[in-house]
């Protein structure tokens, strides 16, 4: 476990950067991770993935798969992965301040 | 008075619950009814070994209801629709079945027509899939003129049955390859949706040195948008490419269909949102879920189904007596990882201990994670324990149901 600073404050995060406690993050705070990871600026299309994604936390308690995602959000899985490319549910899981999502085994 | 337990599903959990009741209980007592599609019964396990001509198709399947203990009801029809507030589960062939108390079990569902490419005309020209009957015997005649080129074996996404099988296919075809001699003409590659080869730690680590030392190739984070069957290609969702001349595919997953027409009982998915401690849906006391069809964070494999047996007969019979369950499931999930050249590797684990080396179920047993000869004889032995103890709802002898940590070298886990 390690911190960031992240709008001016500071944040405990995992080895992957994911946030240990989903109340610290901010909607200031997601832009700055989002340069972080790669992504230049936040369109109103990824803020609607990121709300998605904390509803979805504060509901079930983890973040969504790409797959259930691209059924449930409203954007598609080929537009997730245009607005999140590489990994869409551990990007926006990141960007959103929730904890990455729980692998299946 | 005679009450009603509905089992909606008669493969490896249904079977294995229905019986425990049936010996549980009188008929006076209770009514144990199964409801499935029809009476063929498939050893699913088995599927791996055809493609590879060390099973034939008829062997593993056997009839439904000679698995069932005299006095359990079979009804063959399809499910359509459960209706949680009355209690009652509509048939497709228009009929209603009322229970006291109801047990889903009906596993998971291929959903081939969710990935495209892997449905219609084309689809089997060069990829084919072995998480089906017809699927794995026709792999085999592909497999058998296979003579060069790339074979690559996809896991589209998870969850899907029995996590390590695409891993034990690809060490497979390794084998089967050698010993055909053409090996060396031959590239395998495996392609996963995952970040490593398995999702757990120690586990990740010593399957990649295996899969590095049988030289198979592995792509992770690729998500499958598109197998392009007659051109020899998967597309990603992010536009990466990877080629081949004979590809294996697991496809998608979810829960049986009626599950989503059931207002209230179902995930996105289609799995059952369950308690992963009592077993009991979260939607109603009433619903017990086993196997395959839960949405919880253990393998989607048999031993798991047959642990869940035990735990849930005995809260489910309490329920029945009016008491709270008090059972608890540990998640303990026991599986066979077939490596190749009459070997095996073994792992067992809970939701709270990942899969670590040492002995199972204790110093004298079998070896964890680690290849052995008498691992292999293991997973052969699973057929007839599968027909024999776990279908008839008896315990194996010297595998308990709690998972054992005496043999075990646990690991401090970091982060
Ligand atoms: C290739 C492969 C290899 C595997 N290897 C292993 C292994 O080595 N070890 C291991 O432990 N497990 C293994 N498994 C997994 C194991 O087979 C399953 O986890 C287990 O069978 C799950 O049992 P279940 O009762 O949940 O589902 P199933 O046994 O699949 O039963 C579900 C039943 O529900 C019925 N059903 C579904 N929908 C309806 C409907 N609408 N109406 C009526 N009936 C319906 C179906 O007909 C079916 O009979 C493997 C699976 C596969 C595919």
């Amino acid at each position: 476990m390690s911190d960031a600073t992240y709008a001016g404050r500071t944040v405990a995060v995992d080895p992957e950067g994911f946030f240990v406690d989903p109340e610290q993050w901010t909607d200031e705070m997601a832009p700055e991770i989002a340069a972080e990871v790669g992504i230049g600026e936040l369109t109103d299309r990824h803020w609607q993935v990121i709300k998605f994604m904390r509803h979805e936390y504060e509901q079930r308690g983890a973040g969504p798969t790409v797959r259930v995602l691209g059924r449930t959000s409203g954007v598609s899985i080929k537009e997730l992965y245009e607005l999140f490319p590489k990994g869409p549910a551990k990007l926006a899981a990141r960007i959103a301040g929730i904890p990455k999502p729980r692998g299946c085994i | 008075m005679t009450r009603r337990v509905l089992i909606l599903g008669g493969g490896t959990g249904g079977t294995l619950v229905a019986n425990r009741l049936r010996r549980m209980f009188t008929p006076e007592q209770l009514d144990v009814v199964v409801v499935d599609l029809d009476d063929r019964h498939i050893y699913q396990p088995g599927l791996l070994f055809v493609p590879f001509g060390r099973a034939r198709p008829s062997d593993l399947v056997r009839s439904r209801t000679r698995q069932l203990r005299p006095g359990v009801d079979f009804r063959r029809a399809e499910i359509d629709q459960v209706d949680l507030e009355g209690d009652l589960v509509a048939l497709r062939d228009g009929s209603t079945l009322g229970y006291d108390a109801l047990v889903v079990a009906t596993g998971a569902s291929l959903m081939p027509e969710e990935t495209e490419g892997l449905t219609g005309p084309g689809w089997g020209a060069k990829a084919h899939t072995f998480y089906s009957l017809e699927g794995a015997a026709s792999l085999g005649v592909a497999l058998s003129r296979f003579e060069r080129g790339r074979l690559v074996v996809n896991v589209v996404d998870m969850p899907i049955k029995c996590p390590v099988a695409p891993l034990e296919f690809a060490f497979l075809a390794d084998w089967f390859l050698t010993r055909k001699g053409i090996r060396h003409l031959v590239d395998i590659t495996f392609v996963t949706s995952l970040d490593g080869a398995f999702t757990k730690e120690v586990c990740n680590r010593e399957l990649s040195s295996l899969l590095e030392a049988k030289r198979i190739e592995v792509v992770t984070e690729f998500n499958t948008g598109q197998v392009d069957s007659a051109g020899g290609r998967l597309v990603s969702y992010d536009g990466r490419e990877v080629g081949f001349d004979l590809a294996v595919v697991v496809p998608l997953h979810g829960g049986a269909s009626y599950v989503n027409r059931s207002p209230g009982l179902g995930d996105d998915l289609g799995f059952v949102p369950t308690d992963e401690s009592t077993l009991q849906s979260k939607a109603s006391p009433n619903i017990f879920v086993v196997g395959d069809a839960t949405d919880l964070m253990a393998s989607k494999a048999g031993s798991v189904a047959h642990f869940e047996g035990e735990i849930l007969v005995h809260n489910l019979a309490r329920f029945l007596d009016g008491q709270p369950p008090d059972a608890s499931f540990d998640g303990h999930t026991n599986c066979f990882i077939e490596s190749g050249f009459g070997k095996a590797l073994l792992i067992d684990f809970n939701y709270q201990v990942d899969p670590v080396t040492g002995r199972f179920p204790a110093q004298w047993g079998l070896p964890l994670l680690k290849e052995s000869r008498l691992n292999h004889l293991g997973k052969l032995a699973f057929e007839s324990i599968y027909w024999n103890l776990l279908l008839p709802g008896r315990d194996i002898p010297t595998v308990p149901t709690a998972m054992p940590l005496t043999g075990k070298h646990l690991v401090a886990v970091t982060g």
